[in-house]
């Protein structure tokens, strides 16, 4: 290193103290995070619900989850579907489809509205997904009838020849869990930040919620309820 | 000589690290060729739970990353910080902790993971249990090196410890934050965050896991190994000063390029674009400092197999640098987002640079660690043409399927329609599928003859060293 006699003062520092070298690290290396990242979680903007109160489900007293219709805002998923929603995340579902469209002419037609981020607010983790091998699931709700999604999920190449899905045969034997359940519940509603608001009527009814299913069937609910909260107005703009 | 080197430093840790290296190469791209091989030919899957591509990618990107990568990353930093501080790591017992940690970790991670034990958070998938001990373990592995430098001997620290420091301080503060999750059981848990501030947090991770691990601690590789190899001082000091401070900022911002045209603001994701294009500039000053460190000695190039992988490797890291800023512009982002040209990309960065630049500073860990030469020469060059000749075929058949994936979803016919529908989309992947299993098996092939290579020369070489103390004893 012939030009070693041109270190400055402060580059002389870092480079002979370890302690400066660790901090002023640490210091550059937060900057990115703290600009992109704090903001989202105050800027009104970020979340659409802030102006357009309809997108967030406006629950009445006494409602049930089962008093919800579709087009009525954004819910916390039932029992049943929040298992199903598990059984997505365990078997790798986000590797090959994304549940996140993007405003583009094509992407509408294919797969319907642009998403938008308060329809993703109860999901522990996001499952927007990086990829599609698969198309895009967020809007899958009411696509395709419960014996289609059935048959797909059992053998993909049945209804689908060109289809590279693995099989999943052991989700009709696998039973639902109450107690599981009620578990999974219980940490959705006590979250820190944007916990599940489900009702002390809503837990109790868990146990009745899933009795005799098994996964696939609590897959199958939450595919079909995919994309089918928001009723949008297509006069509007949302972001 | 190298038994007072052996005394002086601790190589026999480095060795456990280096051997591990080269085993978890050829068990992750064996789990990739797999997965691959999947996506071409679906009953490979064989109907068995534990077998599927959904709980085998996790495996692969974890066993090459972390398993493969992390002992890389372990051996390479704990032996190049005891030879440019001029002293032994600081503390042996904690070395080892971090050794037998690490592969606790690993063999966690590939029991839980095919069971479908996971955080479903890509490249974060290993649940909370294992986070906590990945943490633990992290911190030790970053307290002993940052010990070890601050008893140097020498007055400056040299720019490979930067580079491995930066990494060490921001994958702590990575995987506490995006790790940050509530438990329901052992085995279960659900990440604090959710939706959009999960998905910012998430590819904050996921794009400094490989800005920082698979980048900055692989450039620290490259600053000690490629002059070591070349024997030539790195070309330009200040330009790896440049290189260091310009990529410890600026890398941070690039996870929002992940995120163009969802429902995160517009704002972070042009942030996050403006920052990627402006980051051509320390990584080609980074590549171009490790070429130019041959600048009058490029004759060694034909004589020297591991001095190719070092060079090589900096061209593939030229390319992905460059190929990376394009597809965060927002026009390219459009297209290729969700395509296979995102896994192309990240493989020209993982099989031509990440891999390549550890094997070359493995097979030159293996000869200083064991003072020998390697069993076999051409089989260092055999490696070299498969893993270069491997990377480009699965990059190519990437390129082609992503391309074609992006233009037949957009695709409008005459009459204002969509021209293909999905599945159609899905059957013209099939060739190109197929040809990205074969790449990877070719890549494969070349990690096998290495772990054949390495074996054998460390046979040779104890084999050598007993029989030597043997005739010392009998004289």
């Amino acid at each position: 290193m012939s030009d070693k006699n041109q270190t400055g003062p402060i580059q002389y520092k870092f480079e002979t103290n370890v302690v400066a070298m660790f901090l002023i690290t640490l210091g550059l290396v937060s900057v990115g995070g703290i600009v992109e990242i704090v903001p989202l979680f105050y800027l009104d903007e970020t979340m659409e619900h802030n102006q357009h109160k309809e997108i967030l489900w406006d629950r009445q007293e006494g409602q049930t989850l089962n008093d919800w219709q579709a087009g009525d805002g954004v819910r916390p998923y039932t029992p049943l579907e929040l298992m199903g929603r598990k059984v997505y995340l365990r078997e790798g579902c986000y590797l090959c489809h994304s549940q996140m469209i993007r405003p583009f002419r094509d992407e509408k037609e294919r797969y319907g509205h642009y998403s938008l981020a308060s329809e993703s607010i109860y999901d522990h983790p996001f499952q927007w997904g990086s990829k599609r091998t698969g198309p895009d699931l967020a809007r899958v709700g009411g696509k395709y009838s419960d014996d289609w999604h059935r048959l797909h999920l059992e053998a993909p190449r049945s209804v689908v020849p060109e289809s590279v899905m693995p099989n999943y045969p052991w989700l009709a034997k696998a039973p639902v869990d109450a107690e599981n359940t009620m578990k999974h519940m219980e940490v959705m509603r006590n979250m820190a930040i944007n916990p599940a608001p489900y009702t002390d009527a809503d837990m109790a009814s868990v146990a009745a919620e899933v009795e005799g299913k098994t996964e696939l069937d609590a897959l199958v609910d939450y595919l079909q309820v995919l994309g089918t909260m928001v009723k949008f107005d297509e006069s509007k703009d949302y972001r | 000589m190298q038994a007072s080197l052996d005394q002086k430093y601790n190589f026999e840790i480095i060795k456990w690290f280096t051997v591990s290296a080269v085993i978890y190469l050829v068990v992750g791209t064996a789990v990739g060729v797999l997965i691959a091989s999947q996506l071409a030919w679906p009953v490979l899957n064989f109907d068995i739970a534990e077998l599927t591509f959904g709980r085998l990618r996790p495996l692969h990107t974890n066993a090459v990353i972390f398993a493969f990568g992390g002992m890389s990353l372990m051996a390479t930093s704990y032996y190049s910080v005891q030879r440019t501080c001029g002293v032994r790591i600081w503390s042996d017992k904690l070395a080892w902790f971090v050794f037998w940690g690490w592969t606790a970790i690993i063999v966690s991670a590939v029991i839980t993971l095919p069971l479908g034990i996971t955080q479903s958070k890509e490249y974060a998938e290993l649940e909370w249990p294992i986070d906590i001990a990945i943490a633990v373990v992290w911190v030790a592995y970053t307290l002993n090196f940052v010990m070890t430098l601050a008893t140097r001997k020498t007055k400056h620290i040299y720019v490979s410890n930067w580079f491995f420091l930066s990494m060490m301080v921001m994958i702590t503060l990575l995987h506490v934050v995006n790790s940050l999750a509530v438990p329901v059981d052992m085995f279960n848990s659900y990440s604090v965050f959710s939706g959009v501030q999960d998905a910012m947090i998430q590819w904050w991770w996921g794009h400094n896991a490989v800005g920082f691990y698979l980048t900055a601690g692989f450039l620290g590789i490259m600053y000690y190994f490629v002059p070591k190899q070349a024997g030539r001082p790195v070309f330009s000091y200040r330009l790896s000063v440049i290189h260091f401070w310009a990529l410890t900022f600026g890398y941070v911002w690039l996870g929002a390029h992940h995120l163009q045209y969802t429902a995160l603001p517009d704002w972070t994701g042009s942030v996050g674009a403006a920052i990627s294009l402006a980051m051509i500039i320390p990584s080609w000053g980074g590549a171009i400092n490790g070429m130019m460190t041959l600048s009058g000695a490029w004759d060694k190039l034909r004589t020297d197999y591991v001095l190719r992988f070092l060079i090589v490797s900096l061209a593939f890291y030229a390319m992905s640098t460059f190929e990376g800023p394009v597809m965060s512009a927002k026009t390219v982002n459009a297209l290729s987002h969700y395509t296979d040209w995102t896994i192309g990309h990240v493989h020209s960065g993982a099989l031509g640079w990440v891999a390549m630049v550890a094997a070359g500073a493995i097979y030159h860990l293996v000869m200083k660690l064991w003072n020998t030469k390697m069993y076999s020469e051409s089989l260092i060059n055999a490696h070299f043409w498969l893993a270069t000749i491997g990377t480009v075929v699965y990059i190519i058949a990437m390129w082609v399927s992503g391309i074609m994936q992006g233009l037949m979803w957009r695709d409008y016919d005459q009459f204002g329609t969509l021209t293909y529908t999905f599945a159609e989309s899905v059957a013209a992947m099939h060739p190109y599928y197929a040809m990205r299993a074969v790449g990877g098996l070719i890549y494969w092939t070349g990690g096998v003859l290495m772990l054949y290579n390495v074996i054998m020369t460390i046979r040779m070489a104890t084999s050598e060293k007993s029989v030597s103390s043997a005739a010392t004893a009998t004289a």
